[in-house]
């Protein structure tokens, strides 16, 4: 589907004439990401971190690859190999560095691209499967940088798998079995060190995959935008090409320079010092803590230590932990507001920013030892985090007024541009 | 408000930039594509580990007229082979015109030591090893060494006499470190 | 639906955390040997910063040390013989230099472990044959491998410096429970404040060939710089690429930049 008066594919060439009429792959590319694909005029750059969390997938998918070309998922050798690729392999520190970073910028991306979503509300309908899809990627995400981080097989690779495949030993009665199923064995080692090789691998694919999915579902109603006013007419939109191709470029330029300045010149500043140390079954590092991604979980998980009801603290904190991901899927139908952009939202305006500034102490939680002030900040982190979405936004959508909004995108703008003329004049 | 003159002269002067500055960052773009595909293309050729291997030392003390033994240079078999005077001969008698590769036996060994024969044990048809260095295997037409996967036949020199091969085996580059010692690579 | 639902499964997390909060001590457990513990003191290298270079002078002597006194208990696994070309030794040096060592192997007739002389190829030799040897030889402790040490410590580069630097008299105010017990030394930079390792430098230990006083800082500084370079031996040229990639991208964005705006000239947005 798309707007009656997106551009139609012409083929400039006869063979490219030839290929379409028998395979129209140039013409769906056209009508995905080229010319054919009519988008609102007025995107501003956080418009941009879709496109850059694709290119950092497709980094990671190409220095994964060359990686393992490399690495051996032996227990033995793993560290060795890492090392080898670090110290021996041609351009192998980079390929390594760089897809240990992009795994950081990533996730930095995909953050800011959730934000974004959440604060123009690009979950309300008609676009709510693209808001799942996307928390789908997101898991798959974290599942996919959970493997990869045990690969190495460091401290932290190997105490990490021990802790997380620790989670499913909360459940009652199945628990301890599901995790040696999960481990193929008592402890982490080479079976379950080859199969989330395995994993890592495949996953990407599957991410991909979802991907396509997501922008399938984008593609149906076209991209929402800050006013969250829907397209009326030819005048709200622009072709992708060349109008967004040029402006994600310039984001594109940013991200890697970022992406530069850690891999070149600070690679190891997100990782850990412990992950440099080989797996030791026998000795714990002093202070486990997860890639900087996973901290806001970290402290969720670990803010409940009250055995509350029939539930002991382990569970409950499994628990929440995964609620805190899985109530993003009910997100659409928690929000009833039908105005999409905070813009024209005070109260959810505020509340969002609340929320920000409370997954950021979160993370902080999650960062630092299990010590007070830390357990207190993460325990109110945490009831926040949830009210927020449980208790807070439905009922905010209940109650606010949103203020006046202007009757199109194309109106929107120009009020903008009348304003910054009068200002200067 | 610009006149509608300045406007037309600033669309086309403004196309022209803009094409031009357009062509220049889709260019710089695909410079940087490159650059960066060459360390990806690089990783694959053999890492400093492999490259170190590169020389090995073997005494040949206990090898006599008539036998060869077979070792590994850069995880490859070399045949070191002692020549009898009468395989010397042999590989002497040949007239040049004869050889597909045409290469005299003391231009493949050191000057000197006309006995010592050091080959790489890879045919140079797909990479077989050839029978013919160890004790009673077949030594092919020639008296030499003898490739079962294709039939290719090298004589007493190791020079291909018959068969699909199409040279000699190579002689890797090495030197006496002394009389009984060979140091390959 | 959902939103009933919801909310009660949100005031049942929250029921938790407030029992939570209600039930956790607001303070934390007196931890007395944080008050003895010092941060690392700051080790200055031509391998730091934004321009960094390897000091050969310095490295070549932090390998010495390395040699006649690390060595002794701490292995270096994964750097080889050929690796210290880096640092300005020729390829013959490299040989004579391996040939030093005895690194283990098979004797070729029998079969039995054995050892012969070093090639470039080969790793530095590890002192103990493995773990267990290792821990039976020093009480228990296992001497690390220090081929990564920089980069496997909090703190590193300095870490590694101060805690070398740092032997010292346990002060006088501390707690009788926290000196060091048999077998242990106090050191002020160790997490625990007592190691099983025991001042291992002591001045002019070694005599460098360049001259230079072997001060216990001197030796210290110069075995952290080799440290330094073990870890990470493309530390110099990743950085130096940096720069080259850093340049073309900001030409790059620079010219994505006015494509946009000549793009976008005509558009208000």
């Amino acid at each position: 589907m798309s707007f009656p008066w997106a551009n139609q594919y012409q083929p400039k060439h006869p063979v490219m004439k030839w290929v379409d009429d028998r395979l129209p792959l140039p013409r769906f590319v056209y009508n995905a990401v080229g010319a054919g694909y009519p988008v609102p005029r007025n995107l501003n750059y956080f418009w941009n971190f879709g496109v850059l969390a694709g290119a950092a997938l497709a980094i990671q998918i190409v220095t994964g690859i060359v990686l393992a070309m490399h690495y051996a998922a032996n227990a033995g050798v793993a560290f060795n190999s890492v090392e080898h690729i670090m110290r021996d392999v041609n351009a192998g520190w980079f390929i390594r560095y760089a897809h240990m970073n992009g795994a950081s910028m990533f996730f930095i991306v995909v953050y800011l691209h959730i934000f974004r979503g959440l604060y123009y509300g690009s979950y309300k309908a008609p676009r709510e499967m693209v808001w799942l899809l996307g928390v789908v990627i997101f898991l798959l995400m974290m599942a996919t940088a959970f493997m990869g981080y045990v690969l190495p097989w460091g401290q932290m690779s190997f105490w990490g798998a021990q802790v997380i495949t620790g989670f499913f030993s909360a459940i009652p009665g199945v628990g301890e079995p599901m995790r040696q199923w999960l481990l193929g064995g008592f402890a982490p080692d080479n079976a379950a060190l080859n199969r989330f090789f395995s994993l890592h691998y495949l996953l990407p694919f599957v991410i991909l995959g979802v991907v396509i999915l997501h922008i399938w579902a984008l593609h149906i109603p076209g991209s929402s935008n800050p006013t969250g006013i829907e397209v009326k007419d030819e005048q709200d939109t622009v072709p992708f090409h060349p109008y967004y191709t040029a402006k994600d470029g310039v984001g594109l330029g940013v991200f890697l320079m970022i992406f530069a300045v850690l891999t070149f010149f600070t690679p190891n500043l997100l990782g850990h010092a412990d992950n440099y140390i080989q797996a030791n079954p026998l000795s714990t590092p002093a202070h486990i803590v997860p890639e900087w991604y996973f901290w806001p979980f970290y402290a969720i998980l670990r803010a409940f230590t009250f055995n509350f009801l029939w539930i002991d603290a382990k569970l409950w904190g499994v628990i929440a932990m995964f609620a805190a991901i899985a109530l993003l899927f009910f997100l659409p139908w928690l929000d009833g507001s039908p105005v999409k952009s905070s813009t024209y939202r005070p109260l959810n305006k505020i509340f969002f920013w609340i929320l920000l500034f409370d997954i950021g102490l979160l993370g902080v939680c999650g960062m630092m030892p299990a010590e007070q002030p830390w357990v207190i900040f993460s325990q109110i982190g945490a009831i926040y985090y949830f009210a927020h979405f449980l208790i807070i936004l439905p009922i905010i959508s209940r109650i606010e007024r949103p203020l006046p909004m202007p009757g199109s995108i194309t109106e929107a703008v120009l009020a903008k541009h009348a304003d910054k003329s009068s200002a200067t004049a | 408000m610009a006149s509608e003159s300045e406007l037309k002269a600033g669309v086309e002067d403004g196309v022209r930039r803009r094409d031009f500055i357009n062509i220049a960052a889709v260019s710089f773009a695909g410079v940087g594509a490159g650059a960066v595909v060459l360390p990806l293309i690089n990783q694959m050729n053999p890492s400093a580990d492999v490259l170190a291997l590169s020389s090995t030392e073997i005494d040949i003390s206990q090898i006599q007229t008539g036998q060869a033994i077979k070792t590994t240079w850069r995880k490859q078999p070399v045949f070191i082979r002692n020549l009898t005077s009468a395989e010397i001969d042999e590989a002497n008698k040949v007239p040049l015109s004869d050889l597909r590769q045409p290469q005299t036996l003391a231009e493949r060994t050191k000057p000197g030591k006309e006995n010592w024969l050091v080959t790489l044990g890879v045919c140079t048809h797909l990479g077989c090893v050839p029978l013919g260095a160890a004790e009673g295997e077949n030594r092919g037409d020639f008296g030499g060494y003898f490739c079962p996967c294709h039939g290719s036949h090298y004589d007493t020199a190791a020079r291909i006499r018959k068969g699909p091969a199409p040279t000699n085996l190579v002689v890797p580059p090495y030197e006496f470190s002394s009389d009984t010692v060979v140091m390959i690579g | 639906m959902v939103r009933p639902l919801g909310f009660l499964v949100g005031l049942g997390f929250i029921a938790a955390l407030v029992m939570a909060i209600l039930t956790t001590p607001l303070g934390n457990e007196p931890n007395a040997s944080k008050a003895f513990h010092k941060e690392p003191r700051k080790l200055a290298l031509a391998s730091d910063g934004i321009a960094p270079h390897w000091d050969i002078a310095q490295l070549q002597r932090g390998m010495q040390v390395y040699k006649e006194v690390c060595s002794a208990c701490h292995s270096l696994k994964l750097v080889a013989f050929r690796d210290i070309q880096a640092f300005g030794y020729t390829e013959g040096q490299v040989k004579s230099f391996a040939k030093g060592f005895q690194v283990p192997s098979i004797n070729p007739d029998t079969g039995e472990p054995a050892t012969r002389d070093g090639l470039s190829s080969d790793y530095f030799p590890s002192p103990y044959a493995n773990d267990v040897a290792a821990a039976a030889a020093n009480g228990n402790a296992i001497p690390p491998d220090l081929s990564l040490i920089t980069k496997a410590r909090e703190g590193g580069k300095n870490y590694i410096y101060s805690l070398l630097t740092g032997y010292q008299n346990p002060p006088a105010n501390m707690p009788k429970e926290l000196h060091p017990g048999p077998g242990l030394h106090f050191n002020p930079y160790f997490p625990n404040l007592n190691l099983a390792m025991a001042q291992p430098l002591q001045n002019d230990q070694v005599t460098y060939a360049d001259g230079t006083k072997a001060t216990v800082d001197q030796m210290a500084s110069d075995v952290t710089a080799f440290l330094v370079w073990t870890a990470e031996p493309k530390l110099v040229k990743r950085v130096q690429v940096g720069w080259a990639v850093l340049l073309y991208l900001l030409g790059f964005t620079a010219l994505t930049f006015l494509s946009y705006r000549t793009i976008w000239a005509n558009k208000e947005h």
